[in-house]
């Protein structure tokens, strides 16, 4: 799953498929965390308050990257990650 | 694990886990690539009510299935017509791809195969979390709890309201 992530991050040119290789990285990086936490210290909560935190923060990243991007497509119409070669309309 | 049942649906779920992730990557159309996102988020969180931790799974589902898969609905369908190819990936690029990931699997399971795998033979036994102590945990001001970072992640999430406002605001 981190390893389509790192493919997708790499080859994809859309900043939405970017964004969504980067969930499935974030997603696959969660499911160790909560597997180790389990298998090696079931009475320990940290690998879930890992995740828990991790989750949120996937979020609120998730969230202000769209809002960029939707800004972006406003002003470039086009969110191909090489034809926006401008920071500054 | 200890019967075959649950084998067999954790071979599954770690079978749909590897199928649908392959599927978000080398979709062409965006909009189905967003929606294999969707399954194999369901199959993570599948993952998680499988090892007991109910609360993680259900805030799996709510949060990444119900809010971020539709956040990139909608930001997909606002940016692009639903129709559309993607462009023809380059050789090059697919090469580089391809290098990546392959060094990234064959570091993380060599380090798996052999540090670890004859700790995953057995599941050790462990009483459900309470909602009692999963809040005195996340609540807490002791050692090992968790009041600051919660609160630090809720001014982060503040301060993201407020940043997505500002940036996506007309000018």
């Amino acid at each position: 799953m981190f390893c389509c992530g790192v493919y997708g991050f790499i080859t994809r040119r859309n900043m939405i498929a970017i964004l969504i290789s980067l969930e499935l990285m974030l997603n696959a990086v969660d499911i160790n965390f909560v597997v180790f936490n389990r298998f090696l210290y079931p009475e320990a909560m940290e690998g879930m308050f890992f995740t828990l935190f991790a989750i949120a923060i996937a979020a609120a990243e998730t969230a202000l990257a769209i809002a960029i991007i939707i800004n972006l497509f406003r002003v470039a119409k086009n969110i191909d990650v090489e034809d926006v070669n401008d920071m500054k309309f | 694990m200890e019967s075959v049942g649950s084998i067999i649906i954790l071979g599954i779920i770690v079978l749909s886990i590897v199928v649908f992730s392959v599927l978000t990557v080398t979709s062409r159309k965006i909009l189905r690539s967003a929606t294999y996102l969707l399954f194999t988020l369901f199959a993570t969180a599948m993952i998680y009510f499988q090892l007991d931790y109910e609360f993680l799974g259900a805030v799996q589902i709510a949060v990444y299935a119900g809010g971020i898969v539709v956040l990139f609905v909608f930001s997909i369908l606002l940016t692009s017509h639903p129709g559309d190819n993607s462009t023809k990936l380059t050789s090059k690029k697919h090469v580089l791809g391809f290098i990546a990931a392959g060094a990234t699997l064959l570091v993380a399971g060599y380090a798996l195969v052999s540090r670890c795998a004859d700790l995953f033979k057995t599941l050790p036994a462990m009483e459900a979390i309470t909602m009692d102590k999963l809040g005195e945990n996340l609540m807490g001001t002791g050692a090992g709890q968790y009041l600051l970072p919660f609160e630090a992640i809720s001014v982060l999430l503040l301060a993201c309201i407020i940043g997505g406002i500002v940036v996506a605001r007309k000018r």
